[in-house]
């Protein structure tokens, strides 16, 4: 199982082993994390699971599809590198990745 | 208030994300969580989106909120399929369904609504249908699957939304509606105009106008659905989508003040002080809602997280934050519907986007301020209209239906 590090809006570190199939986000909403809401359960609509992607292992998620960076688009503090968590599916190539978690996830 | 017994009834998406957030916060104290379903709190809203398509096992269908595990790992009381019977306000406990009772100090609501029932001749005929928990999800994917012809009395949002995925499935659908639109007393016009046509270029047959008065009986099970000018429609099985009503009846024993739900401020308190409520069974304010003095009860998701983080704040002693704006969203075929705001009283609409090709918004205004945006694949304007709405910003009309208007330069107006 990889094993992904989330930075928690406090600054914390936490580790975490995601089985592949799950997303980002289920990682840390399963294990209450702080940070990620995911109101909507993984389906792209709500944008409160948003994550800055610090480190990602080559190849390890796919590019965003324009539903996730249009809300992305939207948020108070949208960089470069933010992504939406449940769109993050973990897989193998996702050993070491690491997230940065949204302090205004809501 | 330093609670040091929290007892919450009611194990759905209100009263999970409560206790989770309760004691990820800090709460040190006993937390118990009690839930009529035999089943850990889980999302009910892909319930109503597909049937027949992911994995097999229960497991891989049902979308948990937390792990089943996570509540015992958080020393959090799990009791599953009970239900609390009875509030006894002056010794402050809760009975159970055994006998059994818990004593609390703080007692939270959360027992969310059930399916309106209409009581109309028939209904208990086999192969009639109500939709809220797994349970029913189960038997209705079975006989939806089954291939027999589905009627579907009520057209509101979880009914379209089965209805879409039973066309999925080649199933003939018919939907029965007793107003004269689709969605009548959440949607606009508009979007109800613009949804019919959806539905019905997918083959589902939509009456409008069109009263049920009861259930037709073909051996022994249900063969048709009967109508107020006596036609019938032919059927084999039902799903009666007729709306939710709240589950109020333990607090309305326990005297606590409800109206259409339990009656609760912006910080979740009854008029007893050592009971909150939150979730669906709740009547609760607003923000930006000017029909029914300000409060209704709001069947959402957000509004139950929304919620359940207020109860927090004011179990742990913060201060109060600001509401989230109430949205909703629905998903029919390969429509993503988001709703922000309450669609109500009268308003302007402003539309962006083209409903024929590609995402489109209505955007509903009131005196030069937006009351709330329907928006179809368009994640930009439900994200802007979002933002218009919590800072209450002014909106012009002519500035939001010209396409050339960049969103952004709105929001920051
Ligand atoms: C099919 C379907 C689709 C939906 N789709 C969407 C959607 O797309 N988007 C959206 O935002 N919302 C959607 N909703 C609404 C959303 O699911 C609700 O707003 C949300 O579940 C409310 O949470 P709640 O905890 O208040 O109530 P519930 O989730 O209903 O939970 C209440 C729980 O309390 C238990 N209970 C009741 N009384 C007792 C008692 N006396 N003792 C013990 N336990 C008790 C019940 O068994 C139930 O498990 C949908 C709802 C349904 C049914
Ligand atoms: S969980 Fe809602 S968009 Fe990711």
């Amino acid at each position: 199982m990889p094993t992904i590090t989330y930075v928690l809006p406090d600054g914390t570190e936490q580790q975490m082993d995601v089985p592949c199939g799950q997303s980002v986000m289920d990682g840390s909403v399963r294990n209450n994390l702080p940070g990620i809401v995911a109101e909507c359960g993984g389906s792209c609509s709500c944008a409160t699971c948003h994550v800055f992607l610090e480190h990602a292992p080559e190849g390890a998620f796919d590019d965003a599809m324009t539903e996730e960076t249009d809300l992305v688009e939207f948020l108070d503090d949208a960089a470069p590198n933010s992504r939406l968590s449940c769109q993050l599916i973990v897989s193998e190539a996702c050993e070491g990745a690491r997230v940065r978690v949204s302090t205004s996830n809501g | 208030m330093n609670p040091r017994k929290i007892v919450v009834v009611g194990a759905g998406h209100a009263g999970g994300t409560f206790v989770a957030l309760l004691r990820r916060e800090g709460y040190d104290g006993q937390i118990a969580l009690v839930g009529a379903e035999e089943h850990a709190p889980y999302h009910r809203p892909p319930l109503s989106k597909s049937f027949g398509t992911s994995g097999t096992g229960r497991d891989e269908k049902v979308k948990w909120i937390y792990d089943p595990g996570y509540y015992q790992s958080q020393g959090i009381e799990l009791h599953l399929r009970e239900s609390v019977t009875a509030i006894d306000r002056d010794r402050r406990h809760v009975v159970l369904t055994g006998g059994g009772v818990l004593d609390y100090d703080l007692l939270v609501l959360a027992t969310g609504a059930e399916p309106r029932r209409l009581n109309l001749p028939g209904e208990g005929l086999d192969g009639i249908h109500t939709l809220r928990d797994l349970a029913d999800a189960e038997r209705l994917e079975e006989a939806i699957l089954s291939g027999a012809p589905l009627a579907i009395v009520g057209g509101g949002y979880i009914g379209l939304e089965v209805a879409a995925a039973a066309r999925a499935q080649g199933v003939d659908v018919t939907v029965i509606e007793r107003e004269d639109r689709l969605l009548a007393r959440v949607a606009s016009p508009a979007l109800s105009g613009l949804l019919s046509e959806h539905h019905r270029a997918s083959g589902t047959r939509i009456l409008t106008g069109a009263q049920t008065v009861g259930y037709v009986c073909d051996s022994g099970r249900v063969g048709g659905v009967r109508l107020a000018d006596d036609t019938v429609v032919p059927c084999g099985t039902v799903l009666v989508g007729a709306g939710a009503v709240p589950r109020q009846a333990l607090a309305e024993q326990a005297g606590l003040e409800c109206g259409n739900g339990i009656t609760v401020d912006a910080r979740c308190r009854t008029n007893d002080k050592s009971i909150l409520a939150i979730g669906d069974v709740t009547n609760r304010p607003v923000d930006g809602l000017e029909i029914m003095d300000g409060r209704m009860r709001v069947e959402s998701i957000p509004s139950a997280v929304d919620q359940a983080r207020h109860a927090v704040d004011l179990i742990l002693g913060r201060p109060a934050q600001d509401h989230e704006v109430p949205w909703f969203w629905s998903d029919q075929f390969d429509l993503k519907i988001k709703i922000a705001g309450i669609v109500h009283g009268d308003y302007e609409t402003v539309q962006r986007g083209d409903p024929a090709g590609g995402g489109f918004a209505l955007y509903h205004l009131r005196d030069g301020r937006l009351v709330a945006a329907e928006t179809v694949n368009a994640p930009k304007d439900f994200m802007a209209s979002k933002r218009m709405l919590s800072s209450r910003c002014p909106v012009e009309a002519a500035a939001l239906r010209d396409p050339a208007t960049d969103l952004k330069v709105l929001i920051a107006a």
